[in-house]
């Protein structure tokens, strides 16, 4: 019986987490338009709702009453799957996630590196969409697609390193304490930026869209979908994207620890910090769609492989052996 | 524990029938797939088994790279056609012989690997390093590596990067008539270079891009 009560207060928090999530994904693409419109001196969505605060929901709406087709000529079982592999993986990655000291699903000791694979098992959805619609445009945005998130993964990882060299635990909770006296983003920042970049690539958000790009590939691995199976991409798009600014927040912005600890500073909960500085790298994705053009795929390639990964290796060894020759190795 | 028994059986249900499914199913691609929900449960049997480092690891590397690397060929290359070609061939009984000789020495492997389970006791017993519980499995991992065993982890380095040149030699390919970017090119480049002033004769054009 108590095994029986624990299951579902699991339930209820998986949901309590959850639904938050997603609801936070429906506002964050109407935020990303509106900050796109308002860039490109539009209004943008601001018909439905307050502020058009209800266009994501409408939209939605629509999705669900289209029809779903699928193609005659595809693999019809992946052809499924794919959206439905997007969007588990992009909400999974939340229950490591720490909001608060105590708020936090699963506290687990190699938190990052769930949180890596869970980010490297994304491409997964796109290369199944794109193989299984039997078809040339989304095959060719898959294949684009994956290759670019496979080498952006490994300049991640290698920033990755660079936090936890100055951490010393893979525990989520541990890299934000300690981050109590100094934020990583000032030690480490040419880490951040190009974590910042590379997580553009990563979740293919423009300049490096190039798997989706409209002018050459119609919508690349989309191309095939509709309706709802189309709705669950994009949503699973954007809690990756959502995800990767909580990532951000997480290794460089110090988590949910607030900027000074000072009176009207420490008074505001812990999660509004985190939820902010998710929001401040969410506003700096949308002002880059909107401001940078689109990369060429060789360009994206050697930025990638020939500028990132380098440049974050030397880093490794600068801050190990900072770390070293100052004796400010964490742990022992 | 009931619940922890019921989990290890179903992932460890789901990892033999995939792993069978990878050598049934007929479609290539469909095995790459099967292969990979392998390796997933296999690394959440790691795990549960409290090897979390490793099962993530194996998450990062196997799925997340290698089996990615594995459908890209499958999918590019017509694997499943050529699979085919192979078991139809005429030539068909040339491939038994070489195919019972790699299954039958699998096969012994197999049972030197299971025999050695009845040791199993002994070896716990002679383990080298003592077993500390309270650090995490990603501590003890990184004080064993980089201290009894560096000279191993180089030389796992070493053969990774023999590995790395190889495979770059091999397809390393230097094609004429490529037009590549070259930033410094472009940058060094100036008004002198960049204009130039031809007297065209009538009828015959001029050739760019020498």
């Amino acid at each position: 019986m108590a095994e029986l009560f624990i299951f579902f207060e699991q339930i209820y928090r998986i949901l309590f987490l959850l639904i938050p999530v997603l609801v936070s994904v429906a506002m964050i693409v109407w935020l990303d338009r509106r900050v796109w419109a308002f860039v490109q001196k539009r209004r943008g969505p601001n018909v439905v709702g307050p502020f058009g605060l209800f266009q994501t929901l409408a939209d939605a709406l629509k999705y669900i009453f289209k029809e779903i087709i699928i193609p005659a000529s595809s693999n019809k079982v992946i052809f499924i799957l794919a959206p439905i592999v997007t969007m588990t993986l992009a909400l999974i990655a939340w229950a490591v996630i720490p909001f608060s000291e105590t708020f936090v699903l699963a506290d687990i000791n190699v938190g990052i590196l769930y949180l890596f694979a869970v980010s490297s098992l994304g491409v997964y959805g796109i290369i199944m969409g794109g193989w299984a619609s039997n078809s040339k445009y989304p095959f060719l945005g898959a294949i684009r697609s994956a290759a670019q998130m496979v080498s952006y993964e490994v300049s991640i990882g290698v920033i990755i390193i660079n936090v936890l060299l100055c951490v010393g635990s893979l525990n989520l909770s541990d890299i934000v304490l300690a981050q109590k006296d100094l934020w990583f983003v000032i030690p480490l920042f040419p880490m951040f930026i190009i974590f910042f970049i590379s997580a553009l690539a990563e979740t293919n958000r423009p300049p490096f869209d190039l798997p989706e790009a409209e002018a050459e590939l119609v919508a690349g691995y989309q191309t095939e979908y509709s309706g709802m199976m189309y709705a669950m991409f994009w949503l699973g798009e954007y809690a990756n994207i959502l995800l990767m600014c909580a990532m951000g927040s997480i290794l460089f912005l110090g988590g949910w620890l607030s900027p000074i600890d000072l009176f009207p500073f420490n008074v505001i909960p812990a999660p509004i910090w985190l939820i902010l500085k998710i929001l401040f790298l969410f506003i700096l994705f949308a002002l880059i769609k909107a401001i940078v053009p689109r990369y060429r795929y060789d360009q994206l390639m050697k930025l990638g492989w020939k500028i990132f990964l380098p440049f974050s290796l030397i880093y490794v060894v600068l801050t190990a052996s900072f770390l070293m020759y100052f004796d400010l190795l964490p742990g022992n | 524990m009931i619940a922890h028994a019921i989990v290890f059986y179903i992932f460890s249900l789901i990892a033999i029938v995939s792993a069978i499914m990878v050598t049934v199913s007929k479609n290539t691609v469909n095995s790459v797939f099967f292969l990979i929900l392998d390796f997933i449960s296999i690394s959440c049997l790691f795990i549960m088994i409290g090897a979390e480092f490793l099962g993530m690891i194996m998450l990062i590397v196997y799925v997340g790279a290698v089996a990615v690397l594995f459908l890209f060929v499958v999918m590019m290359l017509n694997v499943a056609q050529q699979k085919n070609e192979w078991f139809n061939s005429s030539g068909r009984s040339s491939h038994i012989p070489i195919g019972l000789l790699v299954s039958i020495i699998i096969f012994f492997e197999l049972i030197i690997v299971i025999g050695g389970w009845k040791y199993k006791p002994d070896l716990l017993d002679s383990i080298a390093i003592e077993i500390n519980t309270d650090l995490t499995n990603t501590q003890s991992l990184g004080s064993v590596i980089y201290t009894d065993y560096i000279h191993l982890f180089q030389l796992s380095g070493m053969v990774l990067l023999v590995a790395m040149i190889g495979a770059i030699v091999l397809t390393f390919r230097q094609r004429s008539g490529v037009k590549r970017q070259s930033y410094f090119k472009q940058i060094s480049r100036g008004r002198k270079d960049g204009i130039e002033l031809v007297d065209v004769e009538n009828n015959k054009g001029v050739k760019i891009d020498a």
